[in-house]
Order: C-alpha cells, then structure tokens, then sequence
C-alpha cells in the first residue's frame, strides 16, 4: 500500500500542472458549494427572524363596501361587522379557527406625555387572548386583563419606540399618565413594536374604548387563529366557505370580495413557506451544478491523463502489471487527488462561511421605515460539508475507472505502439 | 552445411505448432501462416526477416503481448492460449523478459527505479528491489549511473538499463526486438556482447533483427518470409567458427 503510494506521489509530483488543474477543479466546485449553501441559509435565516415577529396563524377579517346588487339590495352598500360575526366564526367554524377575538380601532389627534406627544396614534381596543394571537412580546409591565375589561380600565399598552418617545430618560413608564386627546390612560406595559406591524399602535381594553367612543355592538375588526389548515388549496376552500356564510349574513353576493376584506397572514405564510424552500432549493441546485462543473472538471482531465499515459501503461503491462493494478493506480491517483484537494475546498468553504458569519451576519441594513439584518448564520453543518466531499471524492474514483478500464481493454502491445 | 550444437540440452524452451494470426480489419490480413518452430532452452536465436514479414508479430506472440488464433504456443512446459489479461501479465512478468528497440523506459523514473519495476508488480518491498536493481545495474555496468533518469542517459547506457530490468526477475526467456536498431555501431558491440554473455550464463534469448551483423552473432537463424518460416536456415556465428 505504502508502495503505491509512492507510485502515485511520484506521478502526482511529475505532473504538477495537470495535478494543480485537477485539484482546481475540485477545490473550487467544493468550496463554491459550500459558501453558496452558507448565503442561501444566510438570507433564509435572516428572513425568518425578520418575520419572526409575526402571528402568522392569524388573519384579519374587516368589514368593506359591496360593488355588486344582490337581493334587491344596490352595489355600494358598507358591511358592518358586529357581535353575530364573532358567533358565526365560532359556531360554523370550529375546528377552523381557534380564538376569535373582535378589535376596535379608533384614531384620536394625538397622545400625549409633559410635552412629548404623538400624532394620531392607533388606538386598539383588545381582549387579553389578542397578545397570544398576534405574538404581541412584552418588555415591561402587563398585557390587557380581564380586570381591566370587566372594569372598563383606562389602562394602555405602549409599543417600544413611542415610550422611547414619550417617556425619555425614564426607567420605567408603567404607572404613568397617558393623554391621549383629554383621556387619561395609565400605561401597564410596554410592547416589543415591530416596525412592520404594530409600532404606531396603542393597546386599550376592548370595553374601554367602546365605551369612550360609543361603539355599541359594532366591530371594526375580528382576528382569529386558524388551526388545521396545512395548505393553500384549504385556505382557498376556508375563504369561500368564510364568504358564503358571511354573506348569507349580511345578505350579499358570496362572490363579491370587495363586501369582506379578509386579511390572510397565514396565507401569506404558507407562501412564504414555499418561497424560502424554492431559495433553498434554488441554491442546492446551483450548488450541485458547481459540484457536478468540478466532478466534469476532473473527468475530463482523468481522461486526458489515462490518454496521454497508454504508453507508460503499454510498459507496465509488458513488464506484467495486471489490468486492474493499472486500473487501480489510476483510481487511486484520481481518489488522492479529490480526497486532499477537496478537504482544500471543504475547509476554505467553511472558513470563508465564518468570515461572512463574523462580518456581514452582524450588519443590519437600514430601509427607511425599519432596520432589518440580511445575512444570519450563513453556515452549513458539518455533515452537508463531509457529504459533498465524499460525493466528489467517490466521483473522482469513477473518472479514473472509466477511463483506465477503457485503456487497459486494448492489447499491451497497440498500447506500447500508441 | 549442418551444424549441430552439443552442448544444447533437450527440453524444448519454446515449441509453436501451426501458429495462425489473422488481423481482422476492412481487409484481413493473414500475418502468420503455420508457423512451427523449437528453441531449445539455453539457445541464442535471431529471428530475421523482411519488414512485413510477420516476425514482429511472431516475436509479440512468443511474448504474450498478442493472441493467435490458431495451433499451440508452448512455453517452457507452459500452455499459452486463450489467456486471460491478468494471467498473462503475470507470465509475462515471471517468464519474459523484454528489450525493445526504443528501450520503453518511464522517463519520469530513474534507473534503480525502472530496473526494479517488475519486482513491484511481484509484491517485493522498495527496498529490497531497489538493492537488487543496483545490483543488476552493477552487472550491466551502470552503477554509477543508478540515480539518473533515462533522458540523462545516453542510447547505449538506456538500452543496458532495460536489459536489467529484463534480467531481474530471472526470466526463462530475453525476447529482444531489434536490441539495436536505435544505436551506433560502437554500442550495438556492447549490447550484443552483453547478450552474448548472458547467453554463455545459460539464458535463453530470441533476437528479432533485419540487420545480418547482428543475426551472425546467433546459434541460429530463422527466416520468416510472408509468415513461414523458411526451412534449411541453421546457421550462425560459432558454426561459421567450426567451419
């Protein structure tokens, strides 16, 4: 074995250009592979934690404007949600949606704190269960309560950027005194806002804010979870069923879309889903390519070697080298070469997946409304690494077979003439 | 003219019966035509003939380096046909041992290296083939040149070093195809004295030559003209010595 070792090193070493070219081959379609999975897991991580925030088992159900006539009635007609919409969710589609919980909205000119004040801040009115639902997080204090429902509290939770507005320099703004347009809120938390969601928004109990503003049994909004619901085809199917039902309800055309306005995050999740595994798909198919340009590579290049040595093999064999000793030197030639100059390209690929991890994965890039990092945790485990490296190195076995199979068919004597 | 050899012993090193090769192509070509020939073990044979002939073709018959079609190869007690690669290989390696008239040394070798090649494809450790291939390389007069690699070395100095690399797994037979074509006329006499002494040490050995100088140096010569072998052809140096 050392033996044929040393056969192969003084080959190898004889041909240190044709060497290099092989391993160029190798090394680069490896360490290509590897840094194109590390960006694609980047982009792919850095986009789930963006979204992270989200309630994405939630959509968003709001009353619109019919635009056809239906039952004697003209297009143009407001739909008005009220208490029946939140017991027919209930009712009709249990074992479809999980919390429906009704929302008010209501946008008073401005809060207010000393001198610091907001404009037009989003009042919502909410039931507790509403934080679980859309994964509201909270930094400091409470959520809205049943007490505070039951009591019609002036109680407010405030998202993080607007306390870091109003409330400067202060420890703790729990236990203070919101103006919000001459109402005076006590606020009892403070919320991680998202600055693609809720930071504009202001949480009040649901009864407080129909009281104040004398809303009666209307609803502005109802926010359900959905359960049950694995694929696109049965979220289409759950929204004609939700506009059937509606519409016998409040007696409009079912087929009329502009009536309900249905916003569906899950939906845009399932998407979502689908896109993330397109990219990651997409990279594992550039990815393979490249690995299949460096396997061609040494083909072609095994190809060319076992073509220009017939001769050298045409002496060994008339000196009694067995075919498949021939065979053999040539695999293991083509196997040496894969093995070191694939761990080449494997090791360089990690490495240069750590750099990006150490310097671009902490970057954040600012767009105007929100910062948002692009680039997380653009690594690939370990074992992907070693899987690719055996692939090519097993690849490399077979370039050399083929060929030095093909040579050794010919009779020793054409390969010593050739 | 007869001659008969004393010393020559009986056993047949190399017996072909009604050898037939035909390369088959667009146009078959019938090379050898019932070749039937003895070499005795211990003989110096020259095997001469026109170019086209069919000694080439002979010679590589006799080496296991091509197949025929037809009649029995005997070589030393030993049935050559229908071989396979691997089986031949090793006979080839254990029983033949070549020179060719363009040496086929592997030029990225040095002499110690392509000497004892053949003890690699035996299984026999680095070291021990590297001391026996300066040995051979002692005996062919190239010891101080063990290291160098066949480009440093000159025509006649490359073909000594494959004839220890011949040598060195004590073959039955030296098959030589044209020893000499390649060299001047200063170093062909070293290369054929060479041959002569391996000869007087008991080998056997078949030179296929067109040159009559070097023919002359054999026990015997056998003609091949259009793949025959061409009867009454006895002859040769230590006879033309008797007479």
């Amino acid at each position: 074995m050392i033996d044929t070792l040393q056969e192969i090193y003084g080959e190898l070493r004889r041909n240190r250009l044709r060497t290099l070219a092989t391993g160029f081959a190798v090394t680069s379609g490896l360490f290509l592979l590897i840094v194109l999975l590390g960006a694609g897991n980047g982009l792919i991580h850095a986009f789930q934690q963006n979204l992270g925030d989200f309630a994405f088992d939630a959509i968003h159900v709001y009353g619109g404007m019919t635009t056809k006539p239906y039952a004697g009635n003209r297009e143009g007609r407001r739909i008005q949600l009220d208490e029946r919409d939140v017991r027919m969710s209930e009712r009709n589609f249990a074992g479809r949606v999980g919390d429906v919980l009704p929302t008010l909205t209501q946008t008073p000119p401005s809060a207010s704190y000393g001198s610091a004040h907001i404009a037009s801040p989003s009042l919502i009115g909410v039931y507790p269960a509403y934080r679980r639902t859309m994964a509201v997080k909270m930094l400091k204090g409470r959520f809205i309560n049943e007490i505070d429902l039951q009591q019609t509290r002036k109680s407010v939770v405030v998202g993080s950027n607007n306390c870091d507005h109003l409330f400067p320099g202060d420890a703790s703004p729990i236990g203070k005194a919101l103006n919000v347009s001459g109402v005076m809120y006590t606020v009892v938390g403070v919320f991680k806002a998202n600055e693609m969601s809720n930071a504009n928004e202001f949480y009040v109990p649901y009864t407080t804010l129909a009281a104040i503003y004398n809303r009666g049994e209307f609803i502005d909004q109802l926010t359900m979870t959905i359960q049950n619901i694995p694929s696109e085809a049965k979220m289409e199917q759950f929204t004609d069923d939700y506009y059937r039902t509606s519409a016998a309800l409040h007696n409009y055309d079912p087929t009329d879309r502009r009536a309900l306005w249905i916003w569906n995050q899950a939906r845009d999740n399932i998407q979502m889903q689908t896109a993330m595994s397109l990219l990651h798909t997409a990279f594992w198919v550039l990815g393979l390519l490249t690995l299949l340009s460096g396997i061609v590579g040494v083909s072609n290049i095994m190809l060319i070697s076992v073509k220009e040595r017939t001769h050298e093999f045409g002496i060994r064999r008339a000196i009694g080298a067995r075919p498949w000793s021939v065979v053999r030197m040539v695999m293991l030639e083509s196997v040496v070469i894969t093995a070191l100059f694939g761990y080449a390209g494997m090791v360089l690929g990690i490495l240069f997946c750590e750099w990006m991890d150490h310097s671009l994965g902490s970057q954040t890039l600012d767009i105007g409304v929100m910062q948002t990092t692009y680039f997380v945790d653009p690594t690939v485990d370990l074992l992907t690494c070693v899987r690719a490296t055996v692939i090519i190195i097993i690849a490399g076995a077979l370039a050399g077979f083929f060929p030095a199979r093909k040579a050794v068919k010919v009779k020793p004597i054409e390969a010593l003439r050739g | 003219m007869t001659c008969v050899k004393e010393v020559i012993k009986d056993a047949d090193m190399i017996r072909l019966t009604n050898i037939h090769k035909t390369y088959q192509g667009a146009q078959p070509l019938h090379v050898l035509k019932g070749i039937d020939l003895e070499i005795k073990e211990g003989e110096f044979v020259a095997i001469m003939g026109a170019s086209g002939s069919g000694k080439s073709t002979l010679l590589n018959v006799l080496g296991i380096l091509d197949d025929y079609d037809e009649g029995e190869y005997t070589l030393a007690g030993t049935l050559i046909k229908n071989l396979s690669e691997t089986r031949a290989a090793d006979y080839r390696n254990r029983m033949i041992g070549f020179i060719f008239q363009s040496f086929n040394l592997i030029p990225f070798k040095n002499a110690v290296e392509n000497v004892a090649l053949p003890l690699f494809y035996q299984g026999v450790g680095r070291r021990k083939r590297n001391a026996l291939a300066l040995e051979y390389l002692e005996k062919v007069g190239l010891k101080d040149w063990a290291h160098h690699y066949p480009g440093e070395l000159s025509g006649g100095q490359r073909q000594r070093v494959a004839i220890a690399r011949a040598l060195i797994t004590h073959p039955k037979i030296i098959l030589a195809d044209e020893p000499t074509g390649a060299l001047d006329s200063k170093t062909t006499v070293e290369v054929l004295d060479l041959l002569k002494d391996l000869h007087r040490q008991g080998m056997t050995i078949v030179v296929v030559t067109h040159e009559l100088d070097v023919g002359m140096q054999a026990d015997r010569i056998i003609h091949i003209i259009d793949g025959q072998v061409v009867l009454g052809t006895t002859e040769g140096q230590e006879c033309e010595q008797q007479a």
